[in-house]
C-alpha cells in the first residue's frame, strides 16, 4: 500500500474500526486488488453515510413512533398462539411492556444455558439439566401427617429414592430444623420435635416443610434440552444466573437470562443493555414486525446510560428529564412543581416539550440552527447566478 | 338451605328449591298465582329469585310439556274464529311470559320439529329471536350476522315519517322525508307495527356497476334527474325557544326588539327580521346567526354601584339566534305560557335538504355509503327500454361483506315492482329465490336479474350485463350540510385566548399531541411554532425580578412596579403559558423569568 493511498483511506475516519477491520478481512479473503479495495471502501462509505441521522433529527420521537406503531398492531395478535411445544413464554405486547417498564422479575424468567466445548454433548447436557432442576421435598413425598401426641411430623416418601438423595434430604432437613430429630425408617421420614414445641408452630412447619429445598438450583423450575445448530442447549424456566455460572460445565460467555435486573446485578450494566436489546428485538421479530435495531438501541441506551436500569416512565426515563415543565406536564404535576419551587430549580428550556409549551421554536430539526453562515462571493469563486 | 329473594329482598329459605320453583310455576299456569310472577332458581348461586317488579322486559313463549307444545291446532282454529283471545291462552297456561331471569331456567326450542322431552318452551316463531329493528330486514338470514346488526342499527337512523302529527310538534330537532314510500319487500313486522304510516325510505332502481371510480370505497352515485324529481328530499325542523323569565327584585326579561345602547347590542342588521313584538313572522327566510326572538334580560351580576342605575345600562342582550351555519325558513311560531306562567315563545325553523355529495344512505343490509357523484341523466347508463337507475352501487361492496340479502332484495324488489304487489319475505321463512327467478322470466326479464346496459356517455353497450333491480334505500340522519365545517380565523376562548372547540362555536381543529410529534419527527420546527401561535402574546418582563412589567398608556412608559428603574424586555410567549405563570403565582410559586435582550 503506497503512502498516498494510505492517506486517502484514513480520510475515512467516518467508518468505525469494526467496519474498517471487516473491509480488511474481506479484501484479504477475496484477494482484492488495490483499486478494487478502493472501490469497496468508497461504496461502504457511501452506504454508511446514508445511514447517518442528520444533526437535529428528532431520533427520540422517531424511535418512539417506530416502536409504538407496530406495538399497537401487536395488541390484537398476541395471546393467539396455541399448542406450541416447549416452555410457555410471555411474548408480544405484555413482554414489550415488561422490558420497557424494567420489571424486577419477568413473568416467565428464562435462561439459555450453553455448555463448554468439552461438555457439549447430549449426555452431559441431559445430566446437567437433571442436576440443576430444582427439587424440593414435595417431589419425593407422597403423604404428610402430623402426630400431635408425639410431636412428630411423618412424611411418607416415594419408593426407590437413591441413598445419596436420602442423605441430602436428611442433612437439609436437619439443617433447617435444628431442634428436631430427623430419621428415616423404611420409606417413612420422621421429624421429632421437643415436647415443649407449640402446636401452632408444628402446624406451620407442616405447611412449609414440603417446600424444603433438596437438590438442584433454586429458581430453576423446569428444564428442556435442545439442539441449537452444533450446540446442546438447556432452556430453563426460572432463572438463577449467579448460581448457574458457577457450574464447571457452563459456558460463561454465552449463557444468558431474560431477567434484566438479574443480569445487571451479576454481569453489569452493559450486559443488561444487551439483554434489553436482544429481548426487545426478538419479541418484535417473533410477531413478524420489523423494527430497525437502532430505535431499540436508543431506548436501551436511554434506559441504561446512568449506570442503573431505569424504566421508561414516571419513575425512570421520563421522570428524570431535565426540564421541570416537561416533567410537570407529563405526570404528577403537583409533585414536580412543588419540588421545583422548594429547590428553586431552573428550567434551561433546552428540551422540546417546554419550548412547545411557551410557543418557542423547538431545538430540533430546522430549529437547531441558530447561526446561518452566508458564504461571501469572491475568494472561493462566485456563484454562477450572481 | 337455599335463599329465596323476592324483588331483590331476602324473603326466606327453602330446602327444596327445585320443587319450590316448580310449585310456583304450576300454580301460575293454573291461574292460582297471577301470571305476572316470574321465578328462577340459580343452582350455581344457590338462590331462588322471584320477580314481580313493574318494567321488566318479558317475552311470550309456548309452554312445552313432555316434548309436546300445549298450543294445539284447536287453539289456532278457535283463535281464527275469534272464539278465544290471546289473554285466554295466557290464562290457560298455553303461553307464558318469561323475563330475563326465568329465561335462564328455560330450554327453548326454535322450531317445533327440534322439540325433545327436555325442552320447556317453544318460540312462537323463529323470527321472534330478533328485536324490532332486526326483524324489519328482509332476507336477513342470507346476510352475515354483523351485517344484520349494522342494518338494524341504521334503520333507526333513517329519515322518514317519524310521527304523523309532526306539524303540531315542537321537537328540538326532527327530520321528515318528503315522499316516503313503503318498502316493496317487507317482513311480517311491517304490518304489525303499521310501518306504512311511518315509512323510512324510498324504493329506488339500483345498478351494481362501477362508474369512473366515483363510487369507490362505498360511495354511491345518484342520478341527478331522480333528485330533481324529488328523490330523498327531506325537511329538517329545529325549534328555538325563549321564555320571559322573572327574577328576584321584580325584574324580568323583555321579549321585543332590543333597544340600541344595551349591553351586547348587535346592530340593526341582526334584528332586521323582527316585527314590533320581537318574534319573527312565519315564512321569513333566515340565515346563520340572525335573531329569531329578540330578548333583553337584566344583568346577572350587579356591581355595588350598578344596582342604582336603572334603565338601559342595566340590561343585557339575550336574543335567540339561528344556529351558526344553519339556514332556513321560519315554519311555525307558537306563543304560550310556561309552567311558571311566563310568556314562552317557540319558533320552528324548517330547512329543505336535497341529497348532495356527502349525504349518507343505506340499504337494509348494512350496506351504507355516501354520495360520491351526482350524474346528469344523459350520462347515466340506461337499458334497452330507456330505464335509468337512480343509484349506481359499487360491486366491490358485496364479496367481502357477503350480503346476499342485499342482492336477493334487489331481485325481489324488481319482481314486486313488475307485479305491482308487495312481496312478504319473513326471517327464516323467505320468499323463495326460485320463485322470484321464475316470475322474472315470466315477465320477460332474465332470470338472473341482469340486463344489457348502455353507457350514457358513449352510447356503447357494456361488455357484460349489469345486475339491475329495485331496492329500498334509506336516507340516514348524517347530512353533510349539518356537519360541514372549516375555519381560518375565528372566536377564541376568554380564559386561554386559544381557538374555541366545536362546529357550533366556529371552532378550530385541534392539532393534538401526536400530530405535534409528527411535525417534530419531520424536524419542521418553524412550522410547528407557527401552528401553535394561535394564542401568541407579547409580555413585558422586568429583567431584574423576572415578572411581568406594566405598560403605562398615558405616559407611554413601561416599568416594573417592584423594581421601578429596571430594564424591561419584550418576551413573546403563548398566552396559555402566561396564564400558567399567573396561576403558579397564585399558588405561591415564584416563576422567575430569566431573560436576555
Amino acid at each position: 500500500m503506497s503512502q498516498k493511498s494510505q492517506m486517502k483511506y484514513s480520510v475515512s475516519d467516518l467508518l468505525p474500526r469494526r467496519v474498517w477491520n471487516e473491509i480488511e478481512r474481506v479484501s484479504k479473503e477475496r484477494k482484492l486488488t488495490e483499486s478494487q479495495k478502493k472501490k469497496l471502501i468508497e461504496e461502504v462509505i457511501k452506504h454508511y453515510s446514508k445511514a447517518f441521522f442528520e444533526p437535529g433529527e428528532a431520533i427520540g420521537i422517531i424511535a418512539a413512533q417506530s416502536i409504538s406503531e407496530p406495538a399497537t398492531q401487536m395488541t390484537m395478535r398476541t395471546y393467539h398462539f396455541a399448542g406450541s411445544a416447549g416452555i410457555q413464554v410471555t411474548l408480544g405486547l405484555p413482554r414489550m411492556i415488561e422490558i420497557f417498564d424494567a420489571k424486577k422479575e419477568p413473568e416467565t424468567p428464562m435462561m439459555t444455558i450453553y455448555l463448554k466445548k468439552e461438555y457439549n454433548d447430549i449426555r452431559h447436557a441431559k445430566k446437567l439439566a437433571d442436576e440443576i432442576k430444582e427439587r424440593n421435598l414435595q417431589f419425593y413425598a407422597t403423604d404428610i401427617r402430623l402426630d400431635l401426641e408425639n410431636f412428630q411430623i411423618k412424611i411418607r416418601l416415594k419408593d426407590g429414592i437413591k441413598k445419596s438423595v436420602l442423605d441430602t434430604i436428611l442433612t437439609s432437613l436437619q439443617k433447617k430444623f435444628k431442634e428436631a430429630k430427623v430419621r428415616i425408617r423404611g420409606s417413612v421420614l420422621t421429624l421429632e420435635f421437643p415436647s415443649d414445641t407449640d402446636f401452632k408452630k408444628l402446624q406451620k412447619i407442616k405447611k412449609v416443610i414440603l417446600y424444603t429445598h433438596v437438590s438442584g438450583i433454586s429458581g430453576i423450575k423446569n428444564v428442556i434440552v435442545r439442539k441449537e445448530g452444533d450446540d446442546w442447549v438447556i432452556n430453563t424456566l426460572g432463572s438463577n444466573l449467579s448460581e448457574i455460572l458457577k457450574l464447571k460445565e457452563v459456558d460463561v460467555k454465552r449463557t444468558k437470562t431474560n431477567n434484566i435486573h438479574e443480569t445487571e446485578k451479576v454481569l453489569g450494566i452493559e450486559a443488561a443493555r444487551n439483554v434489553i436489546i436482544q429481548e426487545a428485538m426478538s419479541t418484535l421479530q417473533q410477531q413478524g414486525l420489523n423494527v430497525d435495531i437502532r430505535h431499540i438501541l436508543l431506548v436501551a441506551d436511554a434506559m441504561t446510560f446512568s449506570g442503573r436500569v431505569k424504566a421508561v416512565g414516571r419513575y425512570g426515563v421520563a421522570g428524570s428529564k431535565a426540564s421541570v415543565l416537561a416533567r410537570a406536564a407529563f405526570e404528577e404535576t403537583i409533585k414536580h412543581l412543588t419540588k421545583a419551587a422548594l429547590k428553586a430549580e431552573v428550567d434551561e428550556f433546552k428540551g422540546i416539550f417546554e419550548n412547545v409549551m411557551v410557543g418557542q421554536v423547538v431545538p430540533a430539526g430546522t430549529g437547531m440552527v441558530e447561526l446561518v453562515a452566508t458564504f461571501g462571493r469572491g475568494e472561493h469563486g462566485s456563484r454562477k447566478e450572481d | 338451605m337455599t335463599n329465596v329473594f323476592f324483588n331483590g329482598m331476602f324473603l326466606g329459605t327453602t330446602d327444596k328449591p327445585e320443587e319450590f320453583v316448580k310449585f310456583i310455576r304450576e300454580n301460575r299456569r293454573k291461574g292460582l298465582i297471577t301470571e305476572q310472577v316470574n321465578v328462577a332458581y340459580h343452582p350455581h348461586l344457590d338462590e331462588v329469585r322471584i320477580y314481580t317488579d313493574p318494567g321488566r322486559a318479558r317475552r311470550p313463549l309456548i309452554v312445552v310439556e313432555n316434548g309436546k307444545p300445549k298450543l294445539t291446532k284447536e287453539h289456532i282454529e278457535k283463535l281464527k274464529k275469534g272464539e278465544i283471545k290471546w289473554s285466554d291462552l295466557i290464562k290457560e297456561g298455553v303461553i307464558e311470559l318469561l323475563d330475563a331471569e326465568e329465561e335462564e331456567n328455560a330450554y327453548i326450542a326454535l322450531t317445533e320439529d327440534e322439540l325433545t322431552p327436555e325442552h320447556t318452551h317453544l318460540e312462537l316463531d323463529p323470527s321472534t329471536i330478533m328485536g324490532l329493528s332486526a326483524s324489519m330486514l328482509p332476507y336477513a338470514e342470507f346476510d352475515r350476522g354483523d351485517r344484520v346488526n349494522y342494518g338494524a342499527k341504521m334503520i333507526g337512523q333513517a329519515i322518514g315519517m317519524f310521527s304523523l302529527n309532526f306539524l303540531s310538534r315542537v321537537d328540538t330537532k326532527s327530520n321528515v322525508l318528503i315522499y316516503p314510500q313503503k318498502p316493496l319487500v317487507q317482513t311480517r313486522t311491517y304490518k304489525t307495527i303499521n310501518f306504512d304510516d311511518h315509512a323510512g325510505g324510498q324504493n329506488i332502481v339500483i345498478a351494481i356497476l362501477s362508474y369512473e371510480g366515483y363510487n369507490m370505497e362505498d360511495a354511491i352515485i345518484f342520478n341527478k334527474a331522480s333528485i330533481e324529481r324529488g328523490l330523498f328530499w327531506s325537511m329538517m325542523f329545529r325549534t328555538y325557544e325563549a321564555e320571559e323569565k322573572r327574577y328576584m327584585g321584580g325584574q324580568e326579561d323583555i321579549i321585543g326588539i332590543p333597544q340600541p345602547g344595551i349591553r351586547g347590542y348587535a346592530g340593526e342588521d341582526a334584528y332586521k327580521h323582527l316585527p314590533e313584538d320581537g318574534i319573527v313572522n312565519p315564512e321569513t327566510e333566515v340565515d346563520s346567526d340572525q335573531v329569531l326572538i329578540g330578548k333583553t334580560s337584566p344583568l346577572r351580576f350587579l356591581g355595588s354601584m350598578d344596582q342604582f342605575i336603572t334603565g338601559l345600562e342595566n340590561m343585557r342582550e339575550s336574543s335567540v339566534r339561528l344556529r351558526h351555519g344553519d339556514h332556513g325558513i321560519v315554519d311555525r311560531v307558537f306563543i304560550t305560557e310556561s309552567a311558571d306562567g311566563n310568556k314562552l315563545v317557540k319558533v320552528v325553523v324548517r330547512d329543505l335538504k336535497k341529497p348532495e355529495i356527502g349525504d349518507k344512505f343505506a340499504s337494509r343490509h348494512g350496506q351504507k355509503g355516501v354520495i360520491g357523484l351526482i350524474v346528469p341523466p344523459e350520462e347515466m347508463p340506461f337499458t334497452r327500454n330507456g330505464l335509468v337507475p337512480d343509484i349506481i352501487f359499487n360491486p366491490h361492496g358485496v364479496p367481502s361483506r357477503m350480503t346476499i340479502g342485499h342482492l336477493l332484495e334487489i331481485l325481489a324488489g324488481k319482481v314486486a315492482a313488475l307485479k305491482g304487489e308487495i312481496i312478504e319475505s319473513n326471517p327464516f321463512d323467505p320468499y323463495p329465490e326460485e320463485k322470484l327467478r321464475e316470475l322474472l322470466e315470466k315477465m320477460g326479464f332474465r332470470y338472473d336479474g341482469r340486463e344489457v346496459l348502455y353507457d350514457g356517455r358513449t352510447g356503447k353497450k357494456f361488455r357484460s350485463m349489469i345486475f339491475t333491480g329495485v331496492i329500498y334505500y334509506q336516507k340516514l340522519d348524517h347530512l353533510v350540510s349539518n356537519k360541514i365545517h372549516a375555519r381560518s380565523r375565528g372566536p377564541v376562548t376568554l380564559l386561554t385566548k386559544q381557538p374555541t372547540e366545536g362546529r357550533s362555536k366556529e371552532g378550530g381543529l385541534r392539532l393534538g399531541e401526536m400530530e405535534k410529534d409528527c411535525l417534530i419527527g419531520h424536524g419542521a420546527a418553524l412550522l410547528l411554532k407557527e401552528r401553535f401561535d394561535s394564542d401568541k402574546t407579547t409580555v413585558y418582563v422586568c429583567q431584574n425580578c423576572g415578572m411581568p412589567a406594566i405598560y403605562d398608556r398615558i405616559k407611554g412608559k413601561v416599568y416594573c412596579p417592584v423594581c421601578k428603574d429596571s430594564k424591561i424586555v419584550e418576551v413573546e410567549m403563548s398566552y396559555a403559558f402566561k396564564l400558567m405563570l399567573d396561576e403558579l403565582k397564585s399558588m405561591l410559586i415564584y416563576p422567575k423569568l430569566v431573560v436576555e435582550e
